[in-house]
């Protein structure tokens, strides 16, 4: 199972709440990925069409709320943002997201580092949305990041793992659980991404704006476990060379 | 009394509380975060919090997002 | 959190499971994990030892490219406190004892510098007293313009004590647990500080935690069973890649020699053992440093080049004092290849391969926290 900060969460499929038609079309794909942790966003309520609020369709006790500082373009302002987050109850999950250029919404690695080691200082556990940078996912490890997420192509994009090379190293060496966010577009992908041993992916676009949201949740949470019981089983790896077991040739220079 | 709600300006009675404004806007105290002129209020201090005039006000809340 | 061996009943139920068809797809993965180097150093692995000696030399020339890198050890002093009854500077054995005095140990330095020599080890015997981290900065001081790199191989430090040689230009720490299995480990260590197993065990880590660029660990072997050893090192290898990403690691693997004490050696490891361990290393961990020292006999060490290892020393002499005064006494162990620094250089050449006297400048290296 997969513990993050000390919580287990059973799916590996993290849910991403934006841009459902509905909030019961969100509750029924919620239910068919059958995730535990549930991303949301913060912003300014409208004050002429105060809508319903997304924390009162969700049953708050069935759900870890991951809320992220979309929208923040630097470490300040994302800290501002996660004490807001705080204030409002979701307690001290959070992904940190600082994306200065509203082109490409690429995270900012300086910014981001420096707004990690702050909010861990305030208790806060911080899961840092990142370029596929091992250097930097190490780095935030260091600081005390409870898990990294780094992106599989830019975001909305459904381009897959163009990364796939760089999160294979990051895998390799964090110690910090492996979220796999953005980019991943088809359920292929994420059983990609759980086949070369992520912790778990993060999912939103993908699902919320397919034909049918349910049953793309539920592509996805299949995909998702048969990446992770794949990487678990063992993948073959293709094949190099024939390994034969042999006298000792070229070794002839041992004698005892 | 006018106060900046959010970036707009918004006309209510002398010495409301915070609480009494978010209920009269149409919104559940229980799932808005406010700011008042920079300030966190944490929500147990809503009823106590008094508006005054010129008071900068941010409500803010949680919606869908990835 | 320290590193923790398990014990080597625990080890050996692993290393005895694999069979010959897991060596076959672990040789043929990617990425290792602990159970892939079990099979690796299993007893199924030995019929596999040619196709492991070609899968460790493609790795090592694609990580490291065609090179070999060289240093020589520095005897510093042969006192010690302790009584390790495989050692030839046991307290209780009867040598010639001597400390180097500064002035002392900078002519032997300078002989080597000489020699063609960029990189030096400094070895003493574990008696802080009369050679602590005091003389070691000193030293240190006055050699670090004239080498690229200075490692130590000395009793085990403070984190605190590290930070404090590293900024005196020292580099690099070897640490050896010498048998990862406890029950050994008490029954050699016979008296003196090194008998405390766990201290010496979480040294590594402290010497990483000090700044040092590079740590040494390794095993003697001659004391337990070679294959639990290897996985043993090799879980504490894993360990410290995954809590000090920025120190770069070595292993060695130091056959017994015969020494002062006439210690016969309690398990019998062979040159094909030998050659077994390193591969299995180096396809476990690609980036790896592996050293091959003077112990192993120039047939040996000339067959390895390019196979896996990744340094050798030359021209060795383990008498504190010896390259100045080759008449003295008093040595670790009996050296196994007695070639010059040149004939190990020609050997290393005629395989094809550079052999590589410096391999980084402490003039880069930033000691003011800068």
């Amino acid at each position: 199972m997969l513990t993050i900060a000390g919580h287990t969460f059973r799916s590996r499929l993290f849910l991403g709440t934006g841009k459902f038609s509905s909030a019961e079309i969100l509750k029924q794909a919620i239910e068919a990925a059958g995730s535990e942790m549930i991303t949301v966003a913060l912003r300014r309520v409208n004050l002429d069409d105060p809508a319903d609020d997304i924390m009162r369709v969700l049953d708050r006790t069935r759900y870890v709320f991951l809320p992220n500082t979309s929208g923040a373009r630097d470490a300040r302002e994302a800290i501002r943002l996660a004490r807001l987050a705080r204030a409002a109850g979701s307690g001290d999950w959070l992904k940190l997201e600082v994306t200065p250029d509203p082109r490409t919404l690429l995270p900012d690695p300086v910014e981001t580092l420096k707004a990690t080691e702050e909010l861990v200082k305030e208790g806060f556990k911080v899961l840092p949305y990142i370029n596929a940078d091992p250097i930097l996912a190490l780095r935030l490890q260091d600081v005390g990041a409870a898990a990294v997420m780094p992106l599989g192509a830019p975001i909305g994009t459904n381009r897959g793992l163009l990364t796939r090379f760089q999160i294979e190293i990051i895998i390799e060496q964090a110690r910090v659980p492996v979220v796999v966010d953005a980019g991943l577009g088809a359920p292929s992908h994420a059983a990609e991404a759980m086949e070369i041993g992520a912790d778990a992916v993060l999912v939103n676009t993908a699902i919320s704006v397919a034909g049918d949201p349910v049953r793309m949740a539920r592509a996805f949470a299949l995909a998702v476990e048969a990446g992770r019981e794949a990487f678990e089983a063992g993948l073959g790896a293709s094949r190099r060379e024939a390994v034969a077991s042999s006298p000792l040739t070229g070794l002839d220079f041992i004698q005892r | 009394m006018k106060i900046i709600c959010n970036g707009q300006t918004k006309e209510t009675r002398d010495g409301i509380s915070l609480h009494d404004f978010i209920r009269e806007s149409g919104l559940n105290p229980g799932t808005v975060v406010a700011e008042c002129d920079g300030v966190i209020i944490r929500r147990e201090d809503y009823e106590t919090c008094q508006l005054k005039e010129n008071s900068m006000v941010e409500l803010i809340r949680f919606v869908g997002g990835g | 959190m320290m590193f923790q061996p398990p014990s080597f009943s625990v080890l050996q139920e692993h290393l005895n499971a694999p069979t010959a068809a897991d060596i076959e797809r672990v040789l043929r993965s990617p990425h290792l994990e602990a159970a892939d180097l079990a099979a690796l150093l299993s007893p199924a692995a030995d019929a596999f030892l040619s196709a492991m000696a070609r899968r460790s030399a493609a790795l090592t020339s694609q990580r490291f490219g065609r090179v070999t890198q060289l240093y020589a050890p520095l005897y510093l002093s042969n006192l010690c406190v302790n009584r390790c009854s495989y050692c030839g500077f046991a307290a209780d054995n009867r040598i010639s004892r001597r400390v180097l005095t500064i002035d002392e140990a900078i002519a032997e330095a300078a002989i080597l510098q000489e020699r063609g020599f960029n990189h030096i080890l400094l070895v003493s015997g574990e008696a802080p007293k009369a050679l602590g981290v005091d003389y070691l900065e000193a030293l240190a001081l006055r050699l670090r313009d004239r080498f690229a790199a200075i490692s130590i191989e000395v009793q085990p430090l403070e984190t605190d004590e590290y930070a404090r040689l590293f900024a005196a230009g020292i580099t690099g720490v070897a640490i050896y647990q010498e048998t990862y299995d406890r029950t050994t480990y008490q029954q050699v260590h016979l008296a003196g500080k090194k008998c405390d197993f766990d201290f010496r065990l979480a040294t590594p880590a402290r010497a990483a935690a000090g700044g040092m660029r590079e740590v040494g660990i390794g095993v003697l072997l001659g004391l337990a069973d070679w294959r639990a050893e290897g996985l043993a090192l090799g879980l504490h290898l894993a360990w410290l890649r995954r809590q000090f990403w920025r120190t770069a690691l070595t292993v060695s693997f130091p056959r017994l020699r015969p020494a002062a004490g006439d210690f016969q050696p309690l398990v019998a490891v062979t040159e094909r053992d030998l050659a077994h361990l390193i591969f299995a290393l180096r396809i476990f961990d690609p980036d790896v440093g592996v050293v091959l020292s003077t112990r192993e006999e120039p047939r040996f060490r000339d067959g390895m080049i390019g196979l896996g290892p990744t340094r050798y020393s030359a021209g060795s002499c383990t008498v504190p004092g010896g390259y100045a005064h080759p008449e003295l006494d008093g040595e670790q162990f009996a050296v196994g290849d007695h070639r010059s620094l040149q004939e190990v250089c020609a050997a290393i050449r005629q395989k094809g391969y550079d052999p590589v006297r410096k391999d980084w400048d402490s003039g880069f290296q930033m000691t003011d926290g800068g």
